[in-house]
C-alpha cells in the first residue's frame, strides 16, 4: 500500500509553507518532500555567495522568482574589505539568465554589481519586477537606464547606500510613458540632479506609488509639487530641505503634507531648516518609522517634532538629540522599537562636557516597553548603566553599544565594562546581536560565551587580553552564526581548537590580530569544507608559518574554492608551498 | 619553503579541536607570533602607522611598556564603525557648514541664534600671505591638536577641514611645536594676540575672537607681548 502522500497534494501544503527556515525543515523529511519542496520555492536566500554555486542554486530550485544574495563580509562596510575581495553578482545572473529566465527579483546586498549585469538582467527576464541594491557597487547611472527602458512591469527600483558612478541625471528620463507599474522607487543615494518634469510625469503616471526616496538635489520646492502628485505614500525620503521659499509656496508645501494620509515613513531631511520643521507636524502622529540620521536637526526643533511622533516604532538619528531629547523619547514615543544613534561629529571624543551621554539610553529603556534592537554610538559609559539597561529590557534581541574612543574603561570608575555587557547577556535571555566595545577584559567573553546562548551576530573590536577570549566565544556561544574581530590579541590556539565549531557557523572574519600563518593552513587542511581565506595587501616575500596574517575570511562552503580571487587573497588551494600567490586566478 | 618538519611541528604544537574543547591555560604554552603581553600584541597590532599623527615616538612607547595611551579614535581605519555613506555626509555637512557660515558672516551685525551650534562656533582664520581668510567651526573640535590639523588641511593642502572622521591624517602636526616655518596666533577678547596653546583648551575656546597663522620670523615679539598683557592682568 502506497503510503505516500500524492505530490499534488503535498505542493498544495507547501503552497501556504512561505518561510524558507521551515521549507528548509521540510526538504529534510524524505526525498519526494525535498523534490517537491524544491520545485515549488519561489523565493530563494543565499546570504553568502561563495557558500554555495549558481548553477547548483539554479538547479535546485527551477521555479525561482525571487533571489536575495549577500557578497561581502560586513566589516567591508568600514573599509577593512579591499578592493576587488570579491562577491561579484555577474556569474549569478548570468546562470539564472540561462537557467531561471522567469526571475522577477532581485535583492542584493555588498556585491559588486555592473553596468553588464543591468544590461542582463534588462535583457535576460521578461517579467523583471523588483531590483534592491544595498550597498552595491561597480555600476553607473547608465546601467539603471538600461533597467528603466527595458522593464515594463517594473515595481521596485531601490538603491540604498550604493557607491555609483554618477554620470547624470538622464538615466530617470529613460522610463518609458508606458509604464506605470511603479510602487517603489529609491534614489536617494545618487548625486546628480534628475529632469523635474520626467520625474513628475512619472509619479503622475505611477497609481501605485507607495515609497519614493528623493536624492538630495530634488529641491524643497519640486517637492511640493511630487507630494501633491503623490498624496498616497507611505513611505517618504524627502530631497534638500533648506531652500528659501516664499510664505505661498511654504503654505501650499505645508497643505501637500496634511493631505498625505497614508505616510508611514518619513527619511532624507537634508539640510533642513529649523523653520521648516513645523511642515512637518501634521505628519508626525502618524509616522511608524523616522530617519533624521542625515538630517541637521538639532535641540530644541528636535523635541518638537518627537513630542509628536507618538506612533513611532523605528527612529534613527543623530547624537544630536542629546540626553534631553533621548528623554522625550521616552516619554511620547511608547511605541519605540528600535532605536539607533549616530554620532554628528559635533561630540569632541576630548570633550569633559558631551550633551549626550549613557544617561540618554538608559532613559529610553526605562520608557520604552516594546524597545528590542539599539544601536548606540556615544563617547562613554558605564557598567552600571548597562545593568539597569538590562534590567528594564530584557526583551532586547539586538545590541550594539560602540563607545567611540578604543579601550576606554567606565568613565565613572574606570573599570573595564565586563560587567556591564555580563548583565545584558544574563538579563536579555533573546539576545540575537551583539557589538561591543570599550575597555573589555577575558571576563567580558567569558560572560557571553557563558549566557550568550541565543547570540547570533557578535562583533568586537580593540578588546581583551589573550586567546581564551575567543576560545570562551567559540565554545560557549551555542548558536554563534557570524563572528567579527578586529585588533583583538586572539591568536591560534583557540581558532584551531575550535575548528569543529566553524562548521556550523556562516562565517568568521578577523583582522589585526595574531592569527598566523601556520594555523591557517592548518585550518584549510583539516576542514575541507571551509574556505579559509588570508587576505594579506602586503604580504611578506616568503611566508614562515608563524608570521601573522593581515586578515583571515572563513566560511563554510559546498562549493569548494572560489575562482575569482584576487592576488591578495590566499587559499591553500592557490600555492601551499609558497604562500604568497603571484598568480591571480581567474 | 616549509618542511614537512616544520608542518609536523605546527601540528603538535596546535591541537585541532574537532569537537573537544581544550581547557583554559594553554595560551600561554604556544609562541605566538608578535611576541606575548597583552599590551605588547597591542603594541604590535597597532604600530606607527596608526599614529601618524603622532611620529615614531609614541609608537615605540607603547610596544615598550604597558599603560601608554590608546589609540584616537580619529586616526584608526574603519573607526569609529560608520558606513562610508553616512562617513562621506559627515564630512561634506562639514565643509559645507564652514562655507555657508563664512557667506552669512559677510552680511555683518546678524543677532547670533542661539540654538544653531553651527554659527556660535566659527571664527575667522587669516594667514600670512593668503589673501582670502577662512572660517573654522571651533564647536567641532576639541583640542589644538585638532585645530592644528584642520588648519593644516584648509591652508596646506586646499583640503576643507574635516574633523577627523576619515582618519586620512598623513603628516606630523608642525603649527603647534614651532618647527615650522608659521605659528599658529589668535586675538582674544581684549584684543591681544598671543601664541595659541599656552591655556586649557576650553579656555581658549571661549576667549578667542580670531586666529592668525603668522610667519615664525613675526611672531617672536609675540612672547613678550604674551608676557606683557599677564604682567598687565596681575597689576
Amino acid at each position: 500500500m502506497d503510503l505516500r502522500l500524492p505530490s499534488k497534494v503535498l505542493e498544495h501544503i507547501l503552497s501556504f509553507v512561505d518561510s524558507n527556515e521551515d521549507r528548509n525543515s521540510v526538504s529534510l523529511v524524505c526525498k519526494s518532500w525535498f523534490e517537491t519542496e524544491r520545485r515549488t520555492r519561489k523565493r530563494v536566500i543565499v546570504r553568502n555567495c561563495y557558500a554555495v554555486t549558481p548553477e547548483a542554486v539554479a538547479r535546485r530550485f527551477p521555479e525561482m522568482r525571487s533571489l536575495t544574495l549577500k557578497g561581502k563580509p560586513h566589516f567591508a562596510d568600514y573599509n577593512l574589505v579591499p578592493d576587488g575581495w570579491g562577491g561579484y553578482a555577474w556569474p549569478w545572473i548570468e546562470a539564472m539568465a540561462e537557467k531561471c529566465p522567469s526571475l522577477e527579483e532581485l535583492r542584493l546586498k555588498r556585491m559588486v554589481v555592473t553596468d553588464e549585469c543591468l544590461e542582463k538582467i534588462a535583457a535576460s527576464f521578461k517579467d523583471f519586477k523588483v531590483l534592491v541594491l544595498t550597498s552595491c557597487e561597480g555600476f553607473s547611472t547608465d546601467g539603471l537606464a538600461a533597467i528603466a527602458v527595458a522593464c515594463s512591469n517594473l515595481r521596485e527600483l531601490e538603491l540604498r547606500e550604493c557607491i555609483v558612478e554618477d554620470l547624470g541625471g538622464d538615466w530617470l528620463s529613460y522610463f518609458p510613458e508606458t509604464l506605470t507599474s511603479l510602487v517603489s522607487l529609491d534614489f536617494s543615494c545618487l548625486d546628480s540632479e534628475v529632469k523635474l518634469s520626467d520625474l513628475e510625469r512619472l509619479v503622475s503616471r505611477s497609481p501605485n506609488l507607495k515609497s519614493l526616496k528623493l536624492n538630495r538635489a530634488v529641491s524643497l520646492d519640486a517637492l511640493g509639487s511630487l507630494l501633491r502628485l503623490a498624496p498616497q505614500l507611505v513611505e517618504l525620503g524627502t530631497g534638500s530641505f533648506s531652500d528659501k521659499l516664499d510664505q505661498e509656496a511654504v503654505s501650499k508645501l505645508s497643505q501637500a503634507f496634511s493631505e498625505m494620509k497614508e505616510l508611514k515613513s518619513l527619511s532624507g531631511l537634508w539640510d533642513v531648516l529649523p523653520e521648516y520643521i513645523p511642515l512637518l507636524y501634521s505628519v508626525c502622529p502618524g509616522l511608524t518609522s523616522l530617519n533624521l540620521s542625515y538630517a541637521t536637526v538639532q535641540m530644541p526643533d528636535l523635541l518638537e517634532l518627537l513630542t509628536r511622533c507618538s506612533n513611532l516604532q523605528k527612529l534613527w538619528v543623530m547624537d544630536l538629540i542629546e540626553d534631553k531629547g533621548l528623554e522625550v523619547v521616552a516619554s511620547s514615543c511608547k511605541e519605540l522599537r528600535e532605536l539607533r544613534v549616530f554620532p554628528s561629529g559635533a561630540e569632541g571624543l576630548n570633550d569633559t562636557n558631551v550633551a549626550m551621554t549613557e544617561q540618554g539610553l538608559v532613559s529610553v529603556s526605562e520608557g520604552c516597553p516594546n524597545l528590542e534592537s539599539v544601536l548606540y554610538f556615544c563617547v562613554q559609559f558605564t557598567n552600571a548603566a548597562m545593568v539597569t539597561i538590562a534590567r528594564n529590557r530584557p526583551n532586547l534581541k539586538c545590541f550594539r553599544l560602540c563607545v567611540m574612543e578604543p579601550f576606554a574603561p567606565d568613565h565613572k570608575t574606570q573599570k573595564p565594562l565586563d560587567e556591564g555587557f555580563k548583565a545584558i547577556v544574563e538579563r536579555c535571555k533573546d539576545l540575537q546581536r551583539l557589538s561591543v566595545s570599550g575597555l573589555l577584559t577575558d571576563k567580558a567573553f567569558e560572560y557571553i560565551g557563558t549566557h550568550g546562548k541565543k547570540l547570533r551576530m557578535l562583533s568586537i573590536a580593540f578588546a581583551g587580553d589573550s586567546d581564551l577570549m575567543l576560545h570562551h566565544l567559540l565554545s560557549g556561544c551555542e548558536s554563534l552564526n557570524k563572528l567579527e574581530i578586529r585588533d583583538c590579541p586572539f591568536g591560534d590556539t583557540a581558532l584551531v581548537a575550535n575548528a569543529a565549531k566553524l562548521e556550523t557557523m556562516r562565517s568568521l572574519w578577523m583582522s589585526s590580530c595574531c592569527v598566523s600563518f601556520g594555523a591557517c593552513k592548518l585550518l584549510s587542511q583539516k576542514m575541507p569544507k571551509l574556505n579559509v581565506e588570508v587576505i594579506d595587501e602586503h604580504p611578506l616575500e616568503t611566508r614562515p608559518d608563524s608570521s601573522p596574517v593581515e586578515r583571515i575570511y572563513i566560511y563554510r562552503t559546498l562549493a569548494g574554492p572560489r575562482l575569482d580571487m584576487p592576488e591578495f587573497v590566499w587559499t591553500i588551494q592557490k600555492n601551499p608551498e609558497i604562500g604568497v600567490s603571484h598568480l591571480a586566478i581567474k | 619553503m616549509i618542511s614537512e618538519l616544520e608542518m609536523g611541528k605546527a601540528e603538535s604544537e596546535l591541537e585541532l579541536g574537532l569537537g573537544l574543547s581544550l581547557g583554559g591555560g594553554t595560551a600561554a604554552k604556544i609562541g605566538k607570533p608578535g611576541g606575548g603581553g597583552a599590551w605588547g600584541e597591542r603594541g604590535r597590532l597597532l604600530t606607527a602607522k596608526d599614529f601618524p599623527s603622532v611620529g615614531s615616538k609614541r609608537a615605540a612607547d607603547s610596544a615598550s611598556h604597558a599603560g601608554a595611551s590608546p589609540p584616537r579614535s580619529s586616526q584608526v581605519v574603519g573607526w569609529p564603525p560608520i558606513g562610508s555613506h553616512r562617513m562621506n555626509s559627515l564630512a561634506a555637512k562639514s565643509a559645507r557648514e564652514e562655507e555657508e557660515a563664512g557667506k552669512k558672516k559677510v552680511k555683518d551685525d546678524e543677532p547670533k541664534d542661539v540654538n544653531k551650534k553651527v554659527q556660535v562656533g566659527f571664527i575667522k582664520v587669516n594667514m600670512d600671505g593668503v589673501a582670502i581668510g577662512r572660517k573654522v567651526d571651533l564647536n567641532a573640535h576639541s583640542s589644538y591638536e585638532n585645530l592644528a590639523q584642520t588648519l593644516e588641511d584648509m591652508f596646506f593642502r586646499g583640503n576643507p577641514g574635516t574633523i577627523g572622521l576619515t582618519g586620512q591624517f598623513t603628516k606630523p602636526l608642525r603649527l603647534l611645536d614651532g618647527s615650522s616655518e608659521f605659528v599658529l596666533t589668535y586675538e582674544d577678547k581684549e584684543g591681544d594676540w598671543m601664541l595659541v596653546g599656552d591655556v586649557p583648551w576650553r579656555m581658549f575656546i571661549t576667549s578667542v575672537k580670531r586666529l592668525r597663522v603668522m610667519k615664525t620670523s613675526e611672531a617672536n615679539g609675540l612672547a613678550a607681548r604674551h608676557q606683557e598683557s599677564n604682567e598687565r592682568q596681575r597689576k
